[in-house]
């Protein structure tokens, strides 16, 4: 029972991960708390439902949720050009995109909930640490660490890694060097994207796609950045662990009130450090 | 205040206590919600215009109050005289919780706190199926038998507002009105002239808290129904929409923001079923072109016509 409990928090934190790092990078980068990133998710998940069922590949499925997501990116980064250097005015377009996003997703595949069809390799069940375990799960988690490793050589092995990071501390003394930020803003945007729209793609298959669903990746997300710090990677991975593992226990405990367990622990962090665990003071 | 102001102020209250006796009881009924919003409009504004902070969980509590007089009305038989002020000190305890966490932060960070906040309150409204009724939400006359009559209703709601309203303007120009705005310009030197800033924040939202607990209260006598989309964040979406529309830091703006928000909506609602679409249309369109106010926006825009 816990076993399976901790196998669940641990797929689930993948997933968490993929949407949350995204959403931190942009945040910490370009200064942007972009409310739209829920909205993206949910619209990678359909669009990967429509083009998986219609093509009968998962892989295409992902693929077009990539592409549509990164043109939904274009156009809000266009619109955010509009409110730059302001933080403020910039959180409520994304906000407004947020609100449009979900109800055309309302419009286009209506209030019924769907699945992404698994790939036939990944369906069925495997022995693990004694229990029954969902092959599609294990994929799910396997994806979340090859990402998290990844990201993390982006970060810390390259060349893009290491403007990312100087513009997170400072973005315009690394503009003053010479350096074109702008690209780095949008590189950054759309790897974000392209990140929401992968996990929509997989959590659509295994969280299943609904109206709501945009609202709750949000909150988990934004409890997730909380936790974890403003633009730190360790951050989004320790963040997703712990509020997947609130979320699962708290819904075999408490299992009404289980959106009430991430509470607790963000309360007594913001009490202690409201900057999130890695997260900075500016 | 000077005299024209307050002859405009009259000549506005006087309108408004017209309006059951001159409009049909389909127009009576959408003033009076239009009084509920301005009171939340309103209750945002002191946060948002008089503190800085743009709180994005007013919905949250103005629906907690909602929720608890419907609960108590409805499902546990209760009287509801007495469920307003349950109602309005259940949104207090709400809002308590919420500044205790919010009030450290500032800026994007306390956006995003009580939009987190708010969300949670959302969640478990749509989770806690028992009490809640979940999705279904929770249906029933919350009214008191004294006040079923529309146009009574709206002379009630019309005088609570007013008193509240009152209260309001009072406090923002009190000097610890004045004290909240001192933070908003700079929180760093109110503290070095020895104001405790997160004692005054901590204030201002109870007191906010209260206001939108007040309306949630009203609003719950008025529509009888109440599901999770009352406490959504399109909810506290439209409250702050209603302040930017008004005018950001101008407290009556708020009841013009109201009034155009809610006839907008009803127009639209009877064309179209993407309202929330539309919200966040204006949003946006908003954001980029009006940040400070429409109806400023409006006013400097005429100023320049009429000027050349």
């Amino acid at each position: 029972m816990a076993t399976l409990q901790l196998l669940n928090s641990f797929t689930l934190a993948a997933l968490l991960f993929l949407v949350a790092s995204g959403f931190t990078l942009i945040f910490g980068l370009m200064r942007i708390v972009n409310l739209a990133h829920g909205a993206m998710y949910l619209m990678g998940g359909y669009v990967a439902y429509a083009a998986a069922t219609a093509s009968g590949s998962f892989l295409a499925g992902v693929a077009a949720a990539v592409v549509a997501v990164a043109l939904l990116g274009l156009v809000t980064q266009a619109l955010l050009r509009f409110v730059k250097g302001n933080e403020l005015r910039q959180v409520l377009l994304t906000l407004g995109l947020a609100l449009i996003l979900n109800d055309a997703a309302l419009v286009i595949w209506g209030g019924d909930t769907f699945s992404v069809p698994t790939p036939p390799p990944l369906r069925g069940a495997v022995q693990v640490f004694g229990v029954l375990y969902p092959r599609y799960r294990l994929f799910v988690l396997a994806v979340g660490i090859a990402v998290l490793v990844l990201l993390w050589l982006l970060m810390n092995r390259t060349r893009l890694g290491a403007l990312i990071r100087a513009g997170v501390d400072d973005a315009e003394t690394v503009e003053a060097m010479g350096i074109n930020i702008r690209l780095v803003f949008v590189a950054t945007f759309m790897l974000g994207m392209a990140l929401a729209a992968v996990a929509g793609a997989l959590g659509g298959a295994f969280l299943s796609l609904y109206p709501t669903a945009d609202s709750e990746i949000l909150v988990y997300s934004l409890a997730v950045v909380i936790i974890g710090g403003r633009g730190s990677l360790g951050g989004a991975a320790v963040g997703s662990l712990a509020v997947a593992l609130l979320s699962t226990f708290g819904q075999v405990w408490f299992p009404e009130l289980a959106y009430f367990v991430i509470f607790g622990p963000m309360a007594l962090l913001l009490a202690f450090r409201p900057h999130g665990l890695f997260g900075r003071a500016t | 205040m000077s005299r024209s102001k307050t002859s405009w102020i009259a000549a506005a209250v006087l309108a408004l206590a017209v309006v059951p006796v001159v409009l049909p009881g389909y127009l009576t009924s959408l003033a009076t919600l239009m009084l509920i919003y301005a009171l939340l409009a309103m209750s945002v504004d002191i946060l948002a215009g008089y503190a800085g902070r743009t709180p994005l969980c007013h919905g949250a509590i103005f629906g907690t109050a909602t929720y608890v007089v419907m609960y108590y009305v409805t499902s546990a038989g209760g009287n509801p005289w007495l469920a307003m002020p349950l109602g309005v000190l259940a949104a207090l305890g709400v809002a308590t919780v919420f500044a205790a966490l919010a009030v450290r932060t500032s800026g994007v960070y306390f956006l995003l706190l009580t939009l987190a906040l708010g969300m949670i309150v959302w969640g478990v409204c749509q989770r806690w199926t028992s009490v809640t009724g979940g999705e279904n939400g929770l249906r029933g006359t919350a009214r008191p038998a004294a006040l079923a009559d529309p146009q009574v209703f709206y002379y009630f709601v019309l005088a609570v507002g007013l008193a509240c309203s009152y209260v309001m303007w009072r406090f923002v120009r009190s000097p610890f009105g004045l004290s909240l705005k001192g933070i908003r310009e700079s929180e760093s030197r109110m503290r070095s002239l020895g104001y405790d800033t997160t004692r005054h924040l901590f204030v201002g939202f109870l007191f906010s808290g209260l206001m939108a607990g007040i309306s949630g209260v009203l609003y719950a006598s008025f529509n009888s129904f109440v599901s999770p989309s009352t406490v959504a964040l399109a909810q506290s979406v439209k409250g702050l929409l209603m302040v930017i529309v008004g005018g950001v830091g101008t407290l009556f703006g708020g009841v013009v923001g109201a009034a155009v928000i809610i006839v907008l909506e009803n127009v639209v609602s009877s064309f179209t079923e993407r309202w929330s679409m539309v919200l966040g249309a204006l949003f946006v369109l908003t954001m980029i072109f009006a940040p400070e106010g429409v109806v400023g926006k409006f006013r400097s825009f005429l100023a320049r016509r009429r000027k050349p």
